[in-house]
């Protein structure tokens, strides 16, 4: 299992895409073709947006199927961050019905 | 080229500034102002610094202005912006907690700093500024994957204490919302174009459900429901067309719809062309809370759209 600490990358407020995008292919898929456990973390991050979210795990649901998410657990999420990774997890699911 | 600052141009009344806006003719821009007072919203700061910005001071006339209030666009940046000497003196006082001026942000990187800078700038705490950051970001990350703008986004903002809000204006200069829309959807007018930007799941870069890696079709529906929310005023204006959502009334359930044209809106046509986005946006500060309620609306709209649109494109059994 690996952890990634997002505050590191991202600051406090989540919003760049291209930060998503670099953790996402650097780091999520690879570890999930290693078939690791991913745990995303969250702690320090005060607020995010719906494409950053969008851009750090969609494409994973689409690549490997909607399961992949057994695979990855979201750490320390405040309510707002919780609800935005909701709204993303849900349309995802809802387009691959 | 040629606009005029009125006494007076907020997102409720701003439809005659846009109608008075002459479009390019010619390689210069001819600015007037109201001559005894200028009151308006950061998104008309924008517009005329977008529209100035490419051009050299020597293309840029401004009137002499006469209005005591005009220190206002100098405060704001705007003669600045557009390489002019404005002649207005004014002890420079911080603009902290009032005003972000006229900004060009060309890449993520800018965007980042800025979003990073914005909170100290306006004395608020974080959690009054999640969706002010959200709108910019969303709003701002637009213009840099989507419209092409040779100026980049040009953002302003002002915030008002008297009832908390702050208001929002960002231009570009790019292809616009009918060219970026009609890469993947048809859209036969500017105002269609808009109504399928602001639907959710609607994105420039894919017909596909569920959008593609880095795109959604989420940004311009989250923030015309930000705004829905806190009863505010939302306006987008590309090519002749102009949408405005209406503030709702006090009491009115606050229900969101994956239509545009479904909400408390007025729409415009055939007004002068604007090539590129301008986008303006107040929000309120007051409660932080609805922020969060407002995803949980959001969630049940957007999937639902989603299953819906789903939907109509089943196949169906051929009954003979």
């Amino acid at each position: 299992m690996i952890t990634v600490k997002l505050k590191n990358k991202t600051g406090s407020f989540a919003e760049n895409k291209d930060i998503a995008r670099d953790i996402r292919l650097n780091i999520l898929i690879p570890a999930i073709e290693r078939g690791e456990k991913v745990v995303l973390d969250f702690q320090g991050i005060n607020s995010a947006t719906q494409s950053f979210v969008h851009a750090l795990i969609s494409d994973l649901m689409r690549k490997y199927g909607v399961d992949v998410i057994e695979k990855i657990s979201f750490k320390s999420c405040n309510e707002v961050i919780q609800k935005i990774i909701t709204i993303v997890i849900d349309y995802m699911q809802e387009s691959s019905n | 080229m040629k606009i005029f600052i009125p006494n007076s141009a907020f997102l409720g009344n701003i439809n005659p500034f846009l109608r008075g806006f002459v479009p390019k003719s010619g390689e210069k821009l001819e600015i007037g102002a109201n001559e005894k007072w200028i009151a308006v919203h950061p998104v008309v700061l924008v517009m005329v610094a977008a529209l100035g910005l490419p051009l050299k001071a020597e293309q840029v006339f401004f009137e002499k202005l006469t209005a005591r209030s005009a220190h206002y666009l100098e405060r704001m940046g705007l003669f600045k912006f557009l390489g002019i000497d404005s002649g207005i003196k004014i002890i420079e006082h911080e603009s902290a907690g009032r005003f972000i001026p006229l900004t060009q942000i060309r890449n993520s990187q800018e965007l980042s700093g800025f979003i990073t800078e914005i909170v100290p700038l306006l004395h608020l705490n974080p959690l009054q500024t999640d969706a002010l950051r959200y709108v910019i970001s969303e709003l701002v990350r637009n213009v840099i994957e989507h419209a092409d703008s040779p100026v980049g986004a040009i953002v302003a903002a002002q915030y008002y204490s008297k009832n908390n809000t702050i208001r929002i204006g960002i231009s570009d200069t790019g292809v616009g919302i009918k060219s970026t829309i009609n890469r993947h959807h048809f859209a036969k007018s500017n105002l269609a174009a808009i109504q399928l930007a602001l639907t959710p799941g609607i994105t420039g870069t894919t017909s596909r459900e569920g959008g593609t890696e880095s795109n959604a079709g989420a940004g311009l529906f989250f923030i015309k429901s930000i705004a829905k929310v806190s009863r505010e005023f939302f306006v987008i204006y590309s090519g002749d067309a102009l949408y405005k959502l209406l503030k709702e009334p006090i009491g009115k359930s606050k229900k969101l719809f994956a239509d545009p044209f479904k909400d408390k809106h007025s729409s415009e046509e055939s007004l002068p062309v604007w090539q590129g986005t301008v986008v303006g946006v107040d929000i309120s500060l007051n409660d932080t809370q609805e922020f969060s309620d407002l995803l949980d609306l959001i969630r049940e709209v957007y999937s639902k759209t989603v299953r819906e649109r789903k939907r109509e494109k089943y196949r169906k059994p051929k009954f003979i």
